[in-house]
Protein backbone atom coordinates (compact mmCIF):
# COMPACT_ATOMS: atom_id res chain seq x y z
CA UNK A 1 0.00 0.00 0.00
CA UNK A 2 1.07 3.59 -0.61
CA UNK A 3 0.21 6.58 1.51
CA UNK A 4 1.44 10.18 1.41
CA UNK A 5 2.86 11.82 4.53
CA UNK A 6 3.17 15.60 4.23
CA UNK A 7 3.35 15.20 0.49
CA UNK A 8 5.94 12.41 0.49
CA UNK A 9 5.04 8.99 -0.75
CA UNK A 10 5.56 6.18 1.80
CA UNK A 11 4.81 2.48 1.75
CA UNK A 12 2.56 1.01 4.41
CA UNK A 13 1.26 -2.41 5.36
CA UNK A 14 -2.32 -3.45 5.98
CA UNK A 15 -3.13 -3.16 9.67
CA UNK A 16 -0.53 -0.50 10.38
CA UNK A 17 -1.87 2.54 12.21
CA UNK A 18 -0.98 6.06 11.13
CA UNK A 19 1.16 6.32 14.28
CA UNK A 20 2.81 2.99 13.43
CA UNK A 21 3.74 4.27 9.96
CA UNK A 22 4.99 7.63 11.25
CA UNK A 23 7.03 6.22 14.16
CA UNK A 24 8.52 3.49 11.98
CA UNK A 25 9.60 6.29 9.64
CA UNK A 26 11.39 8.05 12.49
CA UNK A 27 8.84 10.81 13.20
CA UNK A 28 7.95 11.50 16.85
CA UNK A 29 5.68 14.51 16.39
CA UNK A 30 3.07 15.49 13.82
CA UNK A 31 0.94 18.11 15.46
CA UNK A 32 1.35 21.50 17.13
CA UNK A 33 -0.73 22.67 20.06
CA UNK A 34 -3.31 25.42 19.77
CA UNK A 35 -1.97 27.78 22.42
CA UNK A 36 1.71 27.09 22.84
CA UNK A 37 2.48 25.91 19.28
CA UNK A 38 4.32 22.97 20.83
CA UNK A 39 5.01 19.70 18.98
CA UNK A 40 3.12 16.56 20.00
CA UNK A 41 2.97 12.94 18.91
CA UNK A 42 1.91 9.70 20.60
CA UNK A 43 1.51 9.77 24.36
CA UNK A 44 -0.96 7.10 25.57
CA UNK A 45 -0.94 4.96 22.42
CA UNK A 46 -4.48 3.66 22.98
CA UNK A 47 -6.85 6.44 22.01
CA UNK A 48 -7.28 8.08 25.41
CA UNK A 49 -5.18 11.26 25.43
CA UNK A 50 -5.82 12.89 22.01
CA UNK A 51 -2.21 14.07 21.74
CA UNK A 52 -1.53 12.22 18.48
CA UNK A 53 -4.03 14.15 16.32
CA UNK A 54 -3.26 14.34 12.61
CA UNK A 55 -5.04 15.31 9.38
CA UNK A 56 -6.12 12.35 7.24
CA UNK A 57 -7.68 12.95 3.83
CA UNK A 58 -8.40 16.55 4.77
CA UNK A 59 -10.11 15.67 8.04
CA UNK A 60 -8.36 17.01 11.17
CA UNK A 61 -8.42 15.59 14.71
CA UNK A 62 -7.88 11.97 13.70
CA UNK A 63 -6.12 9.96 16.41
CA UNK A 64 -3.05 8.55 14.68
CA UNK A 65 -2.72 5.72 17.21
CA UNK A 66 -6.26 4.48 16.46
CA UNK A 67 -6.59 5.03 12.72
CA UNK A 68 -5.60 2.12 10.54
CA UNK A 69 -4.17 3.31 7.22
CA UNK A 70 -5.93 2.68 3.93
CA UNK A 71 -4.26 2.61 0.54
CA UNK A 72 -3.90 6.13 -0.83
CA UNK A 73 -4.41 7.93 2.49
CA UNK A 74 -3.22 11.52 2.50
CA UNK A 75 -1.70 12.17 5.94
CA UNK A 76 -0.40 15.52 7.08
CA UNK A 77 0.77 17.46 10.11
CA UNK A 78 -1.97 19.21 12.08
CA UNK A 79 -1.15 22.81 12.92
CA UNK A 80 -2.95 24.18 15.97
CA UNK A 81 -6.73 23.99 15.80
CA UNK A 82 -7.79 23.16 12.26
CA UNK A 83 -11.28 23.28 10.91
CA UNK A 84 -12.47 20.43 8.72
CA UNK A 85 -11.57 21.17 5.13
CA UNK A 86 -9.13 24.00 5.95
CA UNK A 87 -6.30 24.35 3.47
CA UNK A 88 -2.88 22.90 4.16
CA UNK B 1 -33.37 -6.61 23.99
CA UNK B 2 -33.11 -10.33 24.68
CA UNK B 3 -29.37 -10.64 24.28
CA UNK B 4 -26.18 -10.21 26.26
CA UNK B 5 -24.09 -7.30 25.03
CA UNK B 6 -20.47 -7.12 26.15
CA UNK B 7 -18.52 -3.89 25.68
CA UNK B 8 -14.76 -4.44 25.51
CA UNK B 9 -13.00 -7.45 24.01
CA UNK B 10 -10.06 -7.66 26.40
CA UNK B 11 -9.47 -10.64 28.71
CA UNK B 12 -12.58 -9.78 30.75
CA UNK B 13 -14.94 -9.12 27.84
CA UNK B 14 -13.85 -12.14 25.81
CA UNK B 15 -14.31 -14.44 28.80
CA UNK B 16 -17.72 -12.91 29.51
CA UNK B 17 -18.84 -13.37 25.91
CA UNK B 18 -17.58 -16.96 25.82
CA UNK B 19 -19.23 -17.88 29.13
CA UNK B 20 -22.54 -16.29 28.13
CA UNK B 21 -22.54 -17.92 24.68
CA UNK B 22 -21.89 -21.32 26.23
CA UNK B 23 -25.33 -21.13 27.86
CA UNK B 24 -26.96 -20.71 24.46
CA UNK B 25 -28.15 -17.09 24.70
CA UNK B 26 -27.50 -14.54 21.95
CA UNK B 27 -24.24 -12.62 22.56
CA UNK B 28 -22.85 -9.51 20.90
CA UNK B 29 -19.29 -8.36 21.70
CA UNK B 30 -18.42 -4.77 20.82
CA UNK B 31 -14.93 -3.26 20.67
CA UNK B 32 -13.49 -0.19 19.01
CA UNK B 33 -10.38 -2.13 17.98
CA UNK B 34 -10.11 -4.16 14.78
CA UNK B 35 -9.41 -7.44 16.52
CA UNK B 36 -10.20 -9.26 19.72
CA UNK B 37 -7.81 -9.17 22.66
CA UNK B 38 -7.90 -5.78 24.35
CA UNK B 39 -4.63 -4.60 25.87
CA UNK B 40 -3.19 -7.83 27.22
CA UNK B 41 -3.80 -10.00 24.16
CA UNK B 42 -2.98 -7.31 21.63
CA UNK B 43 -1.71 -8.82 18.36
CA UNK B 44 0.17 -7.34 15.45
CA UNK B 45 -1.54 -7.53 12.05
CA UNK B 46 -0.62 -10.44 9.78
CA UNK B 47 1.41 -8.13 7.53
CA UNK B 48 3.74 -7.55 10.49
CA UNK B 49 3.99 -11.20 11.43
CA UNK B 50 1.13 -11.34 13.91
CA UNK B 51 -1.79 -13.76 14.02
CA UNK B 52 -5.33 -12.82 14.79
CA UNK B 53 -7.25 -14.23 17.75
CA UNK B 54 -9.85 -16.64 16.32
CA UNK B 55 -13.54 -15.74 16.63
CA UNK B 56 -15.43 -16.94 19.71
CA UNK B 57 -18.05 -19.57 18.80
CA UNK B 58 -21.61 -18.30 19.17
CA UNK B 59 -20.55 -14.68 19.60
CA UNK B 60 -21.26 -11.90 17.12
CA UNK B 61 -18.23 -9.60 17.23
CA UNK B 62 -18.75 -6.01 16.13
CA UNK B 63 -15.18 -4.90 15.33
CA UNK B 64 -14.08 -1.29 14.82
CA UNK B 65 -17.23 -0.31 16.68
CA UNK B 66 -17.27 2.29 19.41
CA UNK B 67 -19.99 2.72 22.00
CA UNK B 68 -20.22 6.49 22.22
CA UNK B 69 -23.31 6.83 24.41
CA UNK B 70 -25.56 4.73 26.58
CA UNK B 71 -29.07 5.43 27.87
CA UNK B 72 -31.62 3.57 29.96
CA UNK B 73 -34.72 2.34 28.11
CA UNK B 74 -37.62 0.34 29.55
CA UNK B 75 -36.31 -3.13 30.38
CA UNK B 76 -32.63 -2.40 29.79
CA UNK B 77 -30.16 -0.11 28.09
CA UNK B 78 -29.64 1.27 24.62
CA UNK B 79 -26.12 1.58 23.26
CA UNK B 80 -25.29 4.05 20.50
CA UNK B 81 -22.63 2.66 18.19
CA UNK B 82 -20.41 3.91 15.37
CA UNK B 83 -18.67 1.48 13.10
CA UNK B 84 -15.82 2.35 10.79
CA UNK B 85 -12.30 3.79 10.64
CA UNK B 86 -11.36 5.66 13.83
CA UNK B 87 -12.41 9.31 13.82
CA UNK B 88 -13.50 9.18 10.19
CA UNK B 89 -16.59 11.11 9.17
CA UNK B 90 -19.59 9.11 8.08
CA UNK B 91 -19.13 5.99 10.19
CA UNK B 92 -22.19 3.80 10.32
CA UNK B 93 -24.52 4.64 13.21
CA UNK B 94 -26.54 1.92 14.87
CA UNK B 95 -28.24 1.28 18.18
CA UNK B 96 -28.29 -1.92 20.17
CA UNK B 97 -30.68 -2.64 23.04
CA UNK B 98 -29.92 -5.12 25.77
CA UNK B 99 -31.41 -6.34 29.02
CA UNK B 100 -28.07 -7.82 30.11
CA UNK B 101 -25.10 -5.55 29.62
CA UNK B 102 -21.53 -6.45 30.58
CA UNK B 103 -19.09 -3.54 30.76
CA UNK B 104 -15.45 -4.58 30.35
CA UNK B 105 -13.88 -1.36 29.15
CA UNK B 106 -10.54 -1.79 30.92
CA UNK B 107 -8.10 0.82 32.11
CA UNK B 108 -5.36 3.10 30.86
CA UNK B 109 -2.00 4.16 32.27
CA UNK B 110 -1.78 6.88 34.84
CA UNK B 111 1.05 9.28 34.06
CA UNK B 112 2.26 11.81 36.62
CA UNK B 113 3.26 15.22 35.34
CA UNK B 114 6.87 16.40 35.61
CA UNK B 115 8.76 19.19 33.83
CA UNK B 116 9.09 18.27 30.16
CA UNK B 117 6.54 15.43 30.17
CA UNK B 118 4.78 17.08 27.25
CA UNK B 119 7.81 16.70 24.95
CA UNK B 120 7.50 14.24 22.07
CA UNK B 121 9.43 11.12 23.03
CA UNK B 122 7.77 10.94 26.45
CA UNK B 123 5.25 8.09 26.31
CA UNK B 124 3.16 6.13 28.73
CA UNK B 125 4.46 2.63 29.39
CA UNK B 126 1.23 1.33 27.83
CA UNK B 127 1.93 3.24 24.63
CA UNK B 128 5.34 1.60 24.33
CA UNK B 129 3.69 -1.77 24.96
CA UNK B 130 0.85 -1.25 22.50
CA UNK B 131 3.21 -0.04 19.77
CA UNK B 132 5.68 -2.88 20.35
CA UNK B 133 3.04 -5.59 20.48
CA UNK B 134 0.57 -4.20 17.97
CA UNK B 135 2.78 -2.38 15.48
CA UNK B 136 6.20 -4.00 16.03
CA UNK B 137 7.74 -0.59 16.44
CA UNK B 138 10.03 0.62 19.23
CA UNK B 139 9.27 4.07 20.62
CA UNK B 140 13.01 4.80 20.72
CA UNK B 141 16.42 3.21 20.57
CA UNK B 142 17.67 4.33 24.01
CA UNK B 143 14.70 4.05 26.32
CA UNK B 144 14.28 4.56 30.05
CA UNK B 145 11.23 3.17 31.89
CA UNK B 146 9.98 4.81 35.07
CA UNK B 147 6.98 4.57 37.33
CA UNK B 148 5.65 2.03 39.75
CA UNK B 149 4.23 -1.46 39.54
CA UNK B 150 5.08 -4.76 37.87
CA UNK B 151 3.70 -3.63 34.49
CA UNK B 152 7.03 -1.91 33.72
CA UNK B 153 8.65 -5.35 33.41
CA UNK B 154 6.66 -6.77 30.45
CA UNK B 155 7.10 -3.40 28.76
CA UNK B 156 10.87 -3.69 29.14
CA UNK B 157 10.70 -7.17 27.63
CA UNK B 158 8.60 -6.03 24.66
CA UNK B 159 10.88 -3.07 23.98
CA UNK B 160 13.93 -5.34 23.94
CA UNK B 161 11.97 -7.64 21.64
CA UNK B 162 11.56 -4.91 19.04
CA UNK B 163 15.21 -3.90 19.22
CA UNK B 164 15.29 -1.02 21.69
CA UNK B 165 18.03 -0.69 24.25
CA UNK B 166 16.40 -0.38 27.67
CA UNK B 167 18.69 1.76 29.82
CA UNK B 168 16.93 0.95 33.06
CA UNK B 169 13.69 0.26 34.88
CA UNK B 170 13.15 2.85 37.61
CA UNK B 171 10.65 1.77 40.27
CA UNK B 172 9.61 4.60 42.57
CA UNK B 173 8.59 2.24 45.37
CA UNK B 174 10.47 -0.66 46.97
CA UNK B 175 8.58 -3.74 45.74
CA UNK B 176 10.53 -6.26 47.75
CA UNK B 177 9.49 -4.66 50.99
CA UNK B 178 5.85 -4.88 49.97
CA UNK B 179 4.07 -7.85 48.47
CA UNK B 180 6.94 -10.28 48.88
CA UNK B 181 6.50 -10.00 52.63
CA UNK B 182 2.83 -11.01 52.56
CA UNK B 183 2.95 -14.83 52.44
CA UNK B 184 -0.77 -15.25 51.85
CA UNK B 185 -0.73 -12.90 48.91
CA UNK B 186 2.32 -14.61 47.57
CA UNK B 187 0.59 -17.93 47.76
CA UNK B 188 -2.47 -16.48 46.06
CA UNK B 189 -0.29 -15.11 43.30
CA UNK B 190 1.94 -18.11 42.69
CA UNK B 191 1.65 -17.87 38.91
CA UNK B 192 2.19 -14.12 38.98
CA UNK B 193 5.22 -14.47 41.23
CA UNK B 194 6.73 -16.98 38.79
CA UNK B 195 6.07 -14.54 35.96
CA UNK B 196 7.80 -11.76 37.90
CA UNK B 197 10.78 -14.01 38.58
CA UNK B 198 11.05 -14.65 34.84
CA UNK B 199 11.18 -10.90 34.16
CA UNK B 200 13.92 -10.43 36.73
CA UNK B 201 16.00 -13.07 34.93
CA UNK B 202 15.27 -11.38 31.62
CA UNK B 203 16.44 -7.99 32.92
CA UNK B 204 19.65 -9.55 34.23
CA UNK B 205 20.33 -11.32 30.95
CA UNK B 206 20.01 -8.05 29.03
CA UNK B 207 21.92 -6.15 31.72
CA UNK B 208 19.02 -3.81 32.34
CA UNK B 209 19.46 -2.17 35.74
CA UNK B 210 16.40 -2.18 38.03
CA UNK B 211 16.53 0.76 40.43
CA UNK B 212 14.09 1.02 43.32
CA UNK B 213 13.16 4.38 44.87
CA UNK B 214 14.29 6.14 41.72
CA UNK B 215 12.39 7.95 39.00
CA UNK B 216 12.50 10.44 36.15
CA UNK B 217 11.80 13.94 37.49
CA UNK B 218 12.36 15.95 34.29
CA UNK B 219 12.67 15.52 30.53
CA UNK B 220 14.80 17.87 28.47
CA UNK B 221 14.93 18.83 24.79
CA UNK B 222 13.55 21.46 22.44
CA UNK B 223 11.32 19.62 19.99
CA UNK B 224 11.73 16.15 21.44
CA UNK B 225 13.25 14.52 24.47
CA UNK B 226 17.03 14.16 24.30
CA UNK B 227 17.86 13.80 28.00
CA UNK B 228 16.12 13.14 31.27
CA UNK B 229 16.97 13.86 34.90
CA UNK B 230 16.65 10.87 37.19
CA UNK B 231 16.71 11.10 40.97
CA UNK B 232 16.60 8.92 44.03
CA UNK B 233 13.46 9.38 46.10
CA UNK B 234 12.65 9.47 49.78
CA UNK B 235 9.95 7.13 51.09
CA UNK B 236 7.44 9.90 50.35
CA UNK B 237 8.81 10.41 46.78
CA UNK B 238 10.59 13.67 47.40
CA UNK B 239 13.87 14.06 45.57
CA UNK B 240 16.97 13.16 47.56
CA UNK B 241 19.13 16.26 47.13
CA UNK B 242 22.31 15.59 45.19
CA UNK B 243 21.01 12.34 43.65
CA UNK B 244 20.00 13.93 40.33
CA UNK B 245 21.65 12.51 37.20
CA UNK B 246 21.33 13.48 33.54
CA UNK B 247 20.84 10.55 31.15
CA UNK B 248 20.77 10.88 27.35
CA UNK B 249 17.73 9.06 25.91
CA UNK B 250 15.54 9.27 22.83
CA UNK B 251 12.45 8.01 24.63
CA UNK B 252 11.16 7.72 28.17
CA UNK B 253 8.09 5.72 29.19
CA UNK B 254 6.21 6.36 32.41
CA UNK B 255 3.47 4.42 34.16
CA UNK B 256 2.19 4.94 37.69
CA UNK B 257 -0.57 2.37 37.76
CA UNK B 258 -3.84 2.49 35.85
CA UNK B 259 -7.04 4.50 35.77
CA UNK B 260 -10.31 2.70 34.98
CA UNK B 261 -12.19 3.63 31.78
CA UNK B 262 -15.39 4.55 33.60
CA UNK B 263 -17.52 6.69 31.33
CA UNK B 264 -20.03 4.04 30.26
CA UNK B 265 -20.40 2.72 33.82
CA UNK B 266 -20.92 6.25 35.09
CA UNK B 267 -23.40 6.97 32.28
CA UNK B 268 -25.33 3.86 33.33
CA UNK B 269 -25.42 5.18 36.88
CA UNK B 270 -23.34 2.37 38.40
CA UNK B 271 -22.25 3.07 41.95
CA UNK B 272 -18.50 3.40 42.42
CA UNK B 273 -16.37 2.02 45.24
CA UNK B 274 -13.58 4.55 45.45
CA UNK B 275 -12.23 4.89 41.95
CA UNK B 276 -13.72 1.66 40.58
CA UNK B 277 -17.11 0.20 39.66
CA UNK B 278 -18.67 -1.52 42.66
CA UNK B 279 -19.72 -5.13 41.98
CA UNK B 280 -21.09 -8.01 44.06
CA UNK B 281 -19.84 -11.61 43.98
CA UNK B 282 -21.64 -12.19 40.65
CA UNK B 283 -20.04 -9.05 39.15
CA UNK B 284 -23.42 -7.28 39.17
CA UNK B 285 -23.26 -3.50 39.53
CA UNK B 286 -25.73 -1.40 41.51
CA UNK B 287 -27.83 -1.00 38.33
CA UNK B 288 -30.18 -3.85 37.40
CA UNK B 289 -29.10 -5.60 34.21
CA UNK B 290 -25.60 -4.11 34.20
CA UNK B 291 -22.52 -6.20 35.07
CA UNK B 292 -18.87 -5.17 35.14
CA UNK B 293 -15.65 -7.16 34.88
CA UNK B 294 -11.94 -6.62 34.48
CA UNK B 295 -9.96 -3.56 35.34
CA UNK B 296 -12.89 -1.16 35.58
CA UNK B 297 -13.64 -2.99 38.86
CA UNK B 298 -10.04 -2.91 40.15
CA UNK B 299 -6.53 -3.32 38.79
CA UNK B 300 -5.40 -6.91 39.03
CA UNK B 301 -4.01 -8.13 35.72
CA UNK B 302 -5.28 -10.26 32.89
CA UNK B 303 -5.93 -13.51 34.81
CA UNK B 304 -8.16 -11.81 37.34
CA UNK B 305 -9.93 -9.88 34.57
CA UNK B 306 -10.62 -13.11 32.73
CA UNK B 307 -11.98 -14.89 35.82
CA UNK B 308 -14.25 -11.93 36.58
CA UNK B 309 -15.40 -12.02 32.97
CA UNK B 310 -16.52 -15.64 33.32
CA UNK B 311 -18.66 -14.73 36.34
CA UNK B 312 -20.12 -11.62 34.71
CA UNK B 313 -20.94 -13.40 31.45
CA UNK B 314 -22.66 -16.22 33.23
CA UNK B 315 -24.64 -13.92 35.51
CA UNK B 316 -25.76 -11.83 32.52
CA UNK B 317 -26.81 -14.97 30.61
CA UNK B 318 -28.75 -16.29 33.60
CA UNK B 319 -30.74 -13.08 33.65
CA UNK B 320 -31.99 -14.07 30.17
CA UNK B 321 -32.70 -17.66 31.16
CA UNK B 322 -29.35 -19.16 30.16
CA UNK B 323 -28.24 -22.15 32.23
CA UNK B 324 -24.69 -22.92 33.22
CA UNK B 325 -22.82 -24.71 35.95
CA UNK B 326 -21.42 -22.76 38.88
CA UNK B 327 -17.95 -21.69 37.70
CA UNK B 328 -16.02 -22.89 40.74
CA UNK B 329 -12.60 -22.37 39.19
CA UNK B 330 -13.37 -18.79 38.23
CA UNK B 331 -14.75 -18.07 41.70
CA UNK B 332 -11.54 -19.36 43.29
CA UNK B 333 -9.42 -17.48 40.76
CA UNK B 334 -11.23 -14.22 41.51
CA UNK B 335 -10.68 -14.69 45.24
CA UNK B 336 -6.97 -15.42 44.86
CA UNK B 337 -6.48 -12.74 42.21
CA UNK B 338 -8.03 -10.03 44.35
CA UNK B 339 -5.84 -10.93 47.28
CA UNK B 340 -2.71 -10.68 45.14
CA UNK B 341 -3.97 -7.46 43.55
CA UNK B 342 -4.52 -5.90 46.97
CA UNK B 343 -0.98 -6.77 48.02
CA UNK B 344 0.46 -5.33 44.81
CA UNK B 345 -1.62 -2.22 45.28
CA UNK B 346 -0.26 -1.76 48.80
CA UNK B 347 3.29 -2.12 47.50
CA UNK B 348 2.88 0.33 44.61
CA UNK B 349 0.95 3.39 45.77
CA UNK B 350 1.41 6.81 44.22
CA UNK B 351 2.95 8.87 47.01
CA UNK B 352 2.31 12.55 47.54
CA UNK B 353 5.92 13.65 47.04
CA UNK B 354 5.40 13.62 43.24
CA UNK B 355 3.81 17.02 43.62
CA UNK B 356 7.22 18.43 44.56
CA UNK B 357 8.60 17.52 41.09
CA UNK B 358 6.39 20.16 39.47
CA UNK B 359 7.54 23.60 38.36
CA UNK B 360 5.24 26.61 37.89
CA UNK B 361 5.16 26.06 34.14
CA UNK B 362 4.74 22.25 34.18
CA UNK B 363 1.58 21.40 32.27
CA UNK B 364 -1.08 19.63 34.30
CA UNK B 365 -3.70 19.53 31.52
CA UNK B 366 -1.88 18.66 28.29
CA UNK B 367 -4.88 19.36 26.04
CA UNK B 368 -5.69 22.86 27.19
CA UNK B 369 -2.08 23.58 28.19
CA UNK B 370 -2.95 24.58 31.76
CA UNK B 371 0.17 24.69 33.89
CA UNK B 372 0.64 24.08 37.60
CA UNK B 373 0.87 27.80 38.35
CA UNK B 374 -2.44 28.50 36.61
CA UNK B 375 -4.15 25.64 38.43
CA UNK B 376 -2.90 26.91 41.80
CA UNK B 377 -4.05 30.44 40.98
CA UNK B 378 -7.49 29.20 39.96
CA UNK B 379 -7.88 27.39 43.25
CA UNK B 380 -6.46 30.20 45.39
CA UNK B 381 -8.12 33.17 43.77
CA UNK B 382 -11.49 31.81 42.88
CA UNK B 383 -12.13 29.07 45.34
CA UNK B 384 -12.66 26.79 42.38
CA UNK B 385 -13.26 23.66 44.39
CA UNK B 386 -15.60 21.15 42.82
CA UNK B 387 -15.13 19.57 39.45
CA UNK B 388 -17.35 21.86 37.42
CA UNK B 389 -16.10 25.14 38.74
CA UNK B 390 -12.48 23.99 38.67
CA UNK B 391 -12.86 23.09 35.00
CA UNK B 392 -14.58 26.33 34.11
CA UNK B 393 -12.13 28.54 35.92
CA UNK B 394 -8.87 26.89 34.93
CA UNK B 395 -9.96 24.93 31.83
CA UNK B 396 -8.30 21.83 33.35
CA UNK B 397 -10.02 18.78 31.90
CA UNK B 398 -11.98 20.69 29.27
CA UNK B 399 -9.80 19.59 26.37
CA UNK B 400 -10.10 16.85 23.82
CA UNK B 401 -9.42 14.02 26.27
CA UNK B 402 -12.11 15.31 28.65
CA UNK B 403 -9.82 15.02 31.66
CA UNK B 404 -8.87 11.38 31.22
CA UNK B 405 -5.17 12.22 31.43
CA UNK B 406 -5.18 15.06 33.95
CA UNK B 407 -8.28 14.34 36.06
CA UNK B 408 -6.69 12.12 38.67
CA UNK B 409 -3.65 14.34 39.01
CA UNK B 410 -5.71 17.53 39.25
CA UNK B 411 -7.85 15.83 41.90
CA UNK B 412 -4.75 14.95 43.93
CA UNK B 413 -3.33 18.45 43.58
CA UNK B 414 -6.56 20.19 44.52
CA UNK B 415 -7.89 17.60 46.97
CA UNK B 416 -11.44 16.57 47.64
CA UNK B 417 -12.69 16.03 44.08
CA UNK B 418 -15.08 13.16 43.42
CA UNK B 419 -13.88 10.49 40.94
CA UNK B 420 -17.38 9.99 39.52
CA UNK B 421 -17.54 13.69 38.76
CA UNK B 422 -14.25 13.42 36.91
CA UNK B 423 -15.47 10.49 34.81
CA UNK B 424 -18.81 12.07 33.88
CA UNK B 425 -18.57 12.39 30.13
CA UNK B 426 -21.90 12.40 28.28
CA UNK B 427 -20.07 11.35 25.14
CA UNK B 428 -17.98 8.30 26.00
CA UNK B 429 -15.98 8.31 22.80
CA UNK B 430 -15.46 11.02 20.19
CA UNK B 431 -18.05 11.54 17.50
CA UNK B 432 -17.59 14.20 14.86
CA UNK B 433 -19.93 17.16 15.01
CA UNK B 434 -21.23 16.35 11.53
CA UNK B 435 -22.01 12.83 12.70
CA UNK B 436 -23.96 14.09 15.71
CA UNK B 437 -26.05 16.34 13.52
CA UNK B 438 -27.04 13.39 11.38
CA UNK B 439 -27.51 10.57 13.83
CA UNK B 440 -29.28 8.04 11.68
CA UNK B 441 -30.45 4.77 13.08
CA UNK B 442 -29.77 1.71 11.04
CA UNK B 443 -33.04 -0.22 11.02
CA UNK B 444 -31.45 -3.69 10.97
CA UNK B 445 -29.82 -3.13 14.29
CA UNK B 446 -32.79 -1.49 15.88
CA UNK B 447 -34.24 -3.88 18.34
CA UNK B 448 -37.64 -3.06 19.69
CA UNK B 449 -38.49 -6.54 20.87
C1 LIG C 1 -1.84 0.15 26.78
C2 LIG C 1 -1.87 -0.99 27.76
C3 LIG C 1 -1.14 -2.14 27.49
C4 LIG C 1 -1.16 -3.20 28.39
N1 LIG C 1 -0.39 -4.31 28.11
C5 LIG C 1 -0.31 -5.30 29.04
C6 LIG C 1 0.58 -6.40 28.84
O1 LIG C 1 1.22 -6.50 27.80
N2 LIG C 1 0.70 -7.32 29.82
C7 LIG C 1 -0.02 -7.22 30.97
O2 LIG C 1 0.11 -8.08 31.84
N3 LIG C 1 -0.89 -6.21 31.17
C8 LIG C 1 -1.04 -5.24 30.25
N4 LIG C 1 -1.87 -4.17 30.49
C9 LIG C 1 -2.68 -4.16 31.69
C10 LIG C 1 -4.10 -4.50 31.26
O3 LIG C 1 -4.91 -3.52 31.80
C11 LIG C 1 -4.47 -5.96 31.49
O4 LIG C 1 -4.43 -6.27 32.84
C12 LIG C 1 -5.79 -6.42 30.85
O5 LIG C 1 -5.75 -6.18 29.46
C13 LIG C 1 -7.06 -5.85 31.45
O6 LIG C 1 -8.16 -6.51 30.87
P1 LIG C 1 -9.61 -5.88 30.66
O7 LIG C 1 -10.39 -6.93 29.95
O8 LIG C 1 -10.12 -5.37 31.94
O9 LIG C 1 -9.46 -4.60 29.73
P2 LIG C 1 -8.65 -4.26 28.31
O10 LIG C 1 -7.77 -5.37 27.98
O11 LIG C 1 -8.15 -2.94 28.58
O12 LIG C 1 -9.85 -4.23 27.28
C14 LIG C 1 -10.82 -3.22 27.25
C15 LIG C 1 -11.36 -3.11 25.84
O13 LIG C 1 -12.51 -2.28 25.86
C16 LIG C 1 -12.57 -1.55 24.67
N5 LIG C 1 -13.40 -0.37 24.91
C17 LIG C 1 -13.30 0.52 25.93
N6 LIG C 1 -14.24 1.47 25.82
C18 LIG C 1 -14.95 1.18 24.71
C19 LIG C 1 -16.06 1.80 24.06
N7 LIG C 1 -16.63 2.92 24.55
N8 LIG C 1 -16.52 1.25 22.91
C20 LIG C 1 -15.97 0.12 22.40
N9 LIG C 1 -14.91 -0.51 22.98
C21 LIG C 1 -14.42 0.01 24.11
C22 LIG C 1 -11.12 -1.24 24.37
O14 LIG C 1 -10.94 -1.02 22.98
C23 LIG C 1 -10.40 -2.49 24.85
O15 LIG C 1 -10.14 -3.40 23.81
C24 LIG C 1 -1.91 -3.11 29.59
C25 LIG C 1 -2.65 -1.96 29.83
C26 LIG C 1 -2.65 -0.90 28.94
C27 LIG C 1 -3.44 0.33 29.24
S1 LIG D 1 -1.61 8.67 21.65
FE1 LIG D 1 -3.20 9.09 23.05
S2 LIG D 1 -4.89 9.17 21.70
FE2 LIG D 1 -3.33 8.56 20.38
Amino acid sequence: MRVRVDGQEKSALPGQTVAGVLLAGGRVSWRTTRNGDRPRGVFCGIGVCFDCLVVVNGVPDVRACQRVVADGDEIRTQLGAELPGSAS
Amino acid sequence: MNRVVVVGAGPAGMAAARAAAATGVEVVLVDSAQGLGGQYHRRAPESLGGNEIPPIPGVRHLAATTVWALEPVPGGHRLHLRTGPADAPGRQATVLDTAALVLATGAYDRALPFPGWDLPGVFTAGAAQALAKGQKVAVGSRVLLAGTGPFLLPVAESLIGVGARVLGVLEANIPVGGWLRDPLALLAGRAKAAELARYVTMLARHRVPFRPRTTVIAAHGTDRVTEVTTARLTADWRVRPGSERRVPVDAVCVGFGFTPQLELAVAAGCRLAGEFVEVNEAQATSVAGVFAAGEITGIGGADLSEAEGVLAGLAAARLLGGQGETPRRAIAAVRAGRRFAAALDRAHPVRAGWQSWLAEDTLICRCEEVDYGALCRAVRDRDAIGVRSLKLVSRVGLGACQGRTCGRNAADLVGGLDPAGLARRPIAAPVRLGELATTPVHPNERDTS
